[in-house]
C-alpha cells in the first residue's frame, strides 16, 4: 500500500492490518513519553484546501508523535487563493521533498489525481475528498467500534485486537447524501463483516444507493425498535453543502429534522444495553443529536478523537515506514 | 562466559538422534532440547548471582523467541527464589518502531509491548533475545526502554551469540557462543512457538538480520 485512498480499495487483511497497527499506536499513547523515533527524517505535507480543524490536527498529531517534520499547507491565504493549479501546488511539494502528502480537498477524486497523475513520489493519504471518501475517519469508527464490541463475543483479546466485526449492526444516520464519512464507513464496515443499515430522509440518500452493500430505511424508530443495532453513528448535517439557508431544500425546517432523524433521550433509551452512540464531529448539538445523548455514558465521540491519532499513525506508519521497493511488500 | 554446554562438535554428534531441520541437506542441529534447557537453567542462576538475589529483577523479551524465553527463565527464577513473581516480574518489549533498518525492509508489523506488572523504573530490567548478531535490535530496545522509564540498570540474556556484532554491544549472560559465518543463518526453535523440539540449527545462505 503506498496510497491510502479509499476504504474501498482496503482487503480484510490491509484493515485488519490498519486497526491491529493502531493497537500498538494506541498503547504508546498512555506512556509519559508519547513520541517514537519511527518516521525521524520524514516530511509530512497537510494540504488542505477545506476548513478542517479536527482532522489537521489528529494528523498533524499522529506525525509529530512518530517524529515526522510536519508541514501545514492551507487553501486561504496562500498560493492557491491566487489561482495555483493542483498540479503546481504537487510539484511544489514535490521539489521540498514531501514523503506523505496528507489532503483534504473540496473535489471527489483529488487526492487520486495527486497520487496517480505523476506529478509526486510520496505517498497520498486522503483526509477527505468532496462527498467521496474519508478513510481515516471510517477506520477510526471501526477501530472504536471494535474496541467495545468485538470483545463482547468473548475469547481473544478484550479490546477486539486481531478480531473483525463480523455479526455487528451499524446504523448510519442523518445527511448520507453529502457525506463521505458515511460512503467510507459503508465500504469499510461491509469488508470486515458488519451489517449497515443506512437511516436518513429521502431528499438526502444519494441516487444509486440500492447498489452500496448495505440496507436503507427512512424510519429511524423503525430501525432502533426492530433491527436493534449495536453501534448509532449520527452524520452531521452539512449545512455548508445546502443551499438556501438551513436544510435549504432538502427538509422543510430544522426542527422536522430533529423530530424524524435526531438522535435524543427517547430514543437512546430504545438502544440495546449495550450500544453506543457515534459522530465524527463537530455535532450540531440539538439538531443531529441532542445534549443528552451527546453527553450519556454510551457517547464515544471523544474516544473517537483520541483513536483517530492512533489509526492515523497506524497510516502513516504502514506507507512511510517500510521501503516500498523492498520485495514482499504488500502493504 | 558458558562452561555448561558443549563444543560445537560435540553437539553434532548428538544432532543424528533427532529428526526435522537437519533433513535440510547443509541444515544442522547445534543445540538440542536439554541443551536449551541446561542453558537456561545456568543464565537463570547467574542472573540471581549477579543482581545477588531477585529483588528489583524483572525480565523483558524481545518477540518473538525472546518473550518465550523470557517466559520460561521467569519459572526458573522463580524455582531458585520463590520471591520471584513470575508474572508481574515478566514483560515484553517490541522495538519494531525504535529499529534503524526500518527504511531498507519491506514494511515490518509492529508487535505487542507490556510492561512487567512491577514496572520498569529503578529494576533491573534483563533484556532476553534468542539470538545476538549485530547488536542493531538491542540498540533499539535500549532506546525503547529509555523511552518507558529508568532501570537501575539493563542486562542482556542471549541463548546463542554468533557474534559480527557491529555496534558496542556485549550480552551479560549467554547460553552458548556460537562461531558462525556472516552468511549463515542461526534459527532458534522453540516448541511453544515453531511446534517443534527446542533447538538450534544453522544453515547456509543468506544471513539474517
Amino acid at each position: 500500500m503506498k496510497h491510502l485512498l479509499s476504504t474501498a480499495d482496503l482487503s480484510k487483511d490491509d484493515a485488519l492490518l490498519l486497526l491491529d497497527t493502531a493497537a500498538q499506536m494506541a498503547a504508546t499513547q498512555s506512556r509519559a513519553i508519547k513520541k517514537l523515533p519511527t518516521l525521524r527524517g520524514r516530511t509530512v505535507v497537510n494540504l488542505f484546501f477545506e476548513d478542517s480543524t479536527r482532522t489537521r490536527i489528529s494528523f498533524e498529531a499522529a506525525a509529530k508523535r512518530l517524529s515526522a517534520d510536519v508541514i501545514n499547507f492551507s487553501a486561504k491565504g496562500s498560493s492557491v487563493s491566487k489561482g495555483e493549479s493542483l498540479k503546481d501546488t504537487a510539484l511544489t511539494l514535490h521539489a521540498m521533498g514531501a514523503d506523505a502528502v496528507v489532503v483534504r480537498h473540496w473535489a471527489s477524486g483529488a487526492p487520486y489525481q495527486l497520487a496517480h497523475a505523476g506529478w509526486l513520489d510520496a505517498g497520498v493519504l486522503n483526509a477527505g475528498d468532496g462527498t467521496h471518501q474519508h478513510p481515516t475517519q471510517a477506520l477510526l469508527d471501526a477501530f472504536t467500534i471494535r474496541r467495545h464490541l468485538a470483545g463482547r463475543r468473548g475469547g481473544g483479546d478484550p479490546d477486539g485486537v486481531g478480531a473483525d466485526l463480523a455479526g455487528l449492526r451499524v446504523a448510519i444516520v442523518g445527511d448520507v447524501l453529502h457525506s463521505r464519512v458515511a460512503r467510507s464507513n459503508v465500504a469499510l464496515l461491509r469488508t470486515l463483516g458488519a451489517e449497515v443499515t443506512l437511516v436518513s430522509p429521502p431528499t438526502l440518500v444519494p441516487v444509486g444507493v440500492e447498489t452500496w452493500p448495505c440496507r436503507t430505511s427512512y424510519d429511524l424508530d423503525a430501525t432502533l425498535a426492530d433491527w436493534r443495532p449495536d453501534a448509532v453513528m449520527m452524520l452531521r448535517v452539512q449545512r455548508e453543502r445546502m443551499s438556501g439557508g438551513t436544510g435549504g431544500a432538502f427538509f422543510p425546517s430544522p426542527h422536522e429534522y430533529t423530530r424524524y432523524y435526531g438522535l435524543d433521550a427517547r430514543r437512546l433509551a430504545m438502544l440495546p444495553d449495550h450500544a453506543i452512540v457515534m459522530h465524527p464531529g463537530p455535532m450540531n448539538r440539538g439538531l443531529e443529536i441532542s445534549a443528552e445523548a451527546a453527553d450519556s455514558e454510551r457517547a464515544v465521540i471523544v474516544e473517537q478523537v483520541a483513536n483517530g491519532v492512533a489509526v492515523r499513525m497506524a497510516a502513516l506508519y504502514l506507507l512511510l515506514a517500510g521501503d516500498p521497493s523492498a520485495e514482499g511488500n504488500d502493504l | 562466559m558458558n562452561p555448561g554446554t558443549g563444543m560445537p562438535g560435540h553437539a553434532d554428534a548428538r544432532a543424528d538422534a533427532r529428526p526435522g531441520p537437519e533433513t535440510d541437506p547443509g541444515t544442522r542441529t547445534v543445540l538440542g532440547a536439554a541443551d536449551v534447557a541446561r542453558a537456561l537453567t545456568r543464565i537463570a542462576h547467574e542472573v540471581v548471582e549477579r543482581a545477588k538475589g531477585v529483588d528489583d529483577v524483572v525480565l523483558l523479551g524481545i518477540p518473538t523467541r525472546g518473550v518465550t524465553l523470557a517466559a520460561r527463565l521467569a519459572e526458573r527464577l522463580a524455582a531458585i527464589d520463590p520471591a520471584f513473581d513470575p508474572v508481574q516480574g515478566l514483560g515484553e518489549l517490541d522495538v519494531t518502531m525504535y529499529r534503524d533498518d526500518l527504511r531498507r525492509q519491506p514494511t515490518r508489523a509492529v508487535g505487542v509491548t507490556r510492561l512487567p506488572g512491577a514496572g520498569i523504573e529503578g529494576k533491573t530490567v534483563v533484556l532476553v533475545d534468542d539470538v545476538l548478531f549485530s547488536g542493531r535490535t538491542i540498540r533499539a530496545a535500549l532506546d525503547a526502554i529509555g523511552d518507558l522509564g529508568r532501570p537501575r540498570a539493563v542486562r542482556l540474556a542471549c541463548l546463542v551469540d554468533r557474534g559480527h556484532r557491529e555496534l558496542p554491544i556485549r550480552p551479560d549472560f549467554v547460553g552458548k557462543n556460537l562461531p558462525t559465518a556472516v552468511s549463515e543463518r542461526v534459527r532458534v526453535l522453540l516448541s511453544e512457538v515453531d511446534g517443534t523440539d527446542d533447538a538450534v540449527v544453522i544453515s547456509a545462505g543468506g544471513g539474517e538480520r
